[in-house]
């Protein structure tokens, strides 16, 4: 049996990245200017930290608290907000900029001494590093810094208005390795480090870097070289710098249905035998940072998305968890068609048949849950309760609901988009640990997550894809 | 209601609504000429 048994959600607050996000880089080199435009309606962290959907995601609030706060959440600042969540840690920019130091393992990334100093002492009062580890990076002096980026070989790195770093390109001639690229790749392995090490200090001991047996990772980004552009490596990369020895990894890639495809082989992997602790990583997505910032500019709020979103989650063999229920699989099959609806029975229909359960059995429906205030100024609409309508509809046509029940079975079987759009980890993932407490406190007994990957995006199908399965309570410590 | 017979169409779908080969479905059958379909994903 396949159980989860620890889980880490994590994010780093950083808008002085926000202008390397894919729409503000296409969008500035246009027009320059919008850097101010930009400036301006970026949030500090207080506010970042404080904002409601931040604190569901880390678990200071249940997302369904969310119903309860009047809209827009931005205006509603959480008066307890931590930085180390039940779930985990929201990193400060200054933070994140010592972690990326930490993790860059090819010497290309420089940070000036006042930064790396405040940082290195911030991490280490959260225990995410070592003293040792805090005394061996070493900054860089201003003019350094300057000079790479005048020098054209390195982009600057924003804390505010001020240059306090630098990332160089990894090679003259390869778009692959472009200082650009670079950020992205390694902005990732950051966000999944900070991750792992923030799962292996909540089991306190019990479950070591040294005791994991394999690692998947399922983020968004593609870490290659001219030759092979998405090659990999990410996995055993974040396993590296976040202590792990004896374990290799492998990427999954299913675009925003990779991490949770990353999650079912970690649990086929388990309960095969293969192995005894698996651990599923993902760093956040700098490429869609700012993805939404004329809509929110031209709403006169503030760039939401501003933050790198991380996730780690352990599989165990046994122990004391919620079991992934690896017997109601939902897949999206090449046959299956893109309408909603054959979606939707394959992925929700699907595994609700083979657990024999109806749609009122499953105490959530983890979707894809993003935070409809970052989509729907950008006429994306309510993402999450989109799709519990679509899910609600089939069920009254199965008749498992009335037809007049939909809006009733949203307020019990739904929540509130709280996620950023960070795809991968936005795609039901985000609600694992929430699943988890809920489950260890007699809560909920059933959540059915279902993830949707669109492949039709990389031009070599028109096909989307998706998986799903069921996580149940039932685990036990062995 | 629009008589889409002899229009041409450029279809943009999206992911979590309708897609583009669904509304492609829709126009052709009646009997409207597709000239582009695409399908995004806004999140």
């Amino acid at each position: 049996m396949a159980v989860i048994t620890a889980t880490a959600n994590v994010l780093a607050h950083t808008p002085g990245l926000v202008r390397y996000g894919s729409k503000p880089v296409r969008d500035l080199g246009r027009d320059p200017g919008l850097v101010d435009t930009i400036g301006r309606h970026l949030r500090t962290y207080e506010d970042a930290l404080a904002y409601p959907p931040t604190q569901a995601y880390v678990g200071g609030i249940e997302p369904e608290q969310l119903r309860s706060l009047p809209r827009p959440w931005f205006t509603a600042r959480l008066p307890d907000a931590q930085a180390l969540g039940p779930f985990g840690d929201v990193l400060s920019e200054h933070e994140f900029l010592g972690l990326l130091k930490r993790c860059d393992r090819a010497r290309l990334v420089q940070i000036d001494e006042e930064t790396l100093d405040g940082a290195s002492r911030a991490l280490a009062e959260r225990g995410l590093v070592t003293s040792v580890e805090r005394d061996a990076l070493t900054p860089s002096d201003s003019r350094s810094i300057d000079d790479a980026v005048k020098r054209g070989e390195a982009i600057p790195l924003w804390l505010g208005s001020r240059v306090v770093g630098s990332i160089a390109r990894g090679h003259e001639e390869d778009d692959s390795l472009t200082a650009n690229v670079l950020l992205e790749n390694l902005a990732a392995k950051t966000t999944g480090v900070l991750a792992l090490r923030r799962l292996f200090r909540m089991l306190d001991g019990r479950v070591g870097p040294s005791d994991v047996d394999f690692v998947l990772a399922g983020s968004e980004e593609a870490v290659g070289d001219r030759y092979q552009r998405g090659g990999g490596a990410m996995a055993k990369a974040i396993a590296e710098d976040a202590g792990i020895t004896r374990a290799t990894g492998v990427d999954v890639k299913a675009f925003c249905a990779s991490t949770l495809y990353a999650v079912f082989n970690a649990a086929a992997l388990v309960e095969s035998g293969v192995f005894a602790r698996v651990v599923v990583v993902a760093g956040g997505s700098l490429a869609k940072l700012g993805m939404k910032y004329r809509a929110h500019v031209a709403a006169s709020m503030p760039i939401v998305e501003d933050v790198l979103a991380g996730i780690a989650i352990l599989v165990e063999r046994d122990g004391a968890g919620p079991r992934i229920r690896l017997d109601t699989l939902g897949l999206h099959s090449v046959a299956t068609g893109s309408s909603q609806q054959a979606v939707l029975e394959a992925l929700v229909m699907g595994p609700l048949g083979k657990a024999g359960c109806r749609l009122t059995d499953v105490d959530r429906y983890a979707t894809e849950m993003h935070n409809p205030e970052v989509t729907e100024p950008a006429g994306s609409g309510d993402v999450p309760t989109g799709n519990y309508r679509l899910i609600a509809a089939l069920g009254a046509m199965r008749g498992d609901i009335p037809r007049d029940g939909v809006k009733d079975f949203i307020a019990r079987h739904g929540m509130p988009g709280y996620a950023p759009t960070q795809g991968h980890i936005a795609s039901a993932v985000c609600y694992v640990a929430h699943a988890c407490r809920a489950m260890a406190e007699g809560r909920m007994r059933r959540v059915l997550f279902m993830a949707k990957g669109s492949l039709f995006l990389g031009r070599m199908t028109e096909m989307a894809d998706g998986v799903s399965f069921m996580l149940e309570s039932g685990g036990q410590r062995s | 209601m629009i008589d889409l017979k002899g229009k041409r169409v450029l279809a943009i779908g999206e992911r979590d609504g309708v897609n583009g080969a669904a509304i492609e479905a829709c126009v052709r059958s009646a009997g409207a000429e597709i000239l582009y379909v695409e399908t995004q994903c806004f999140v």
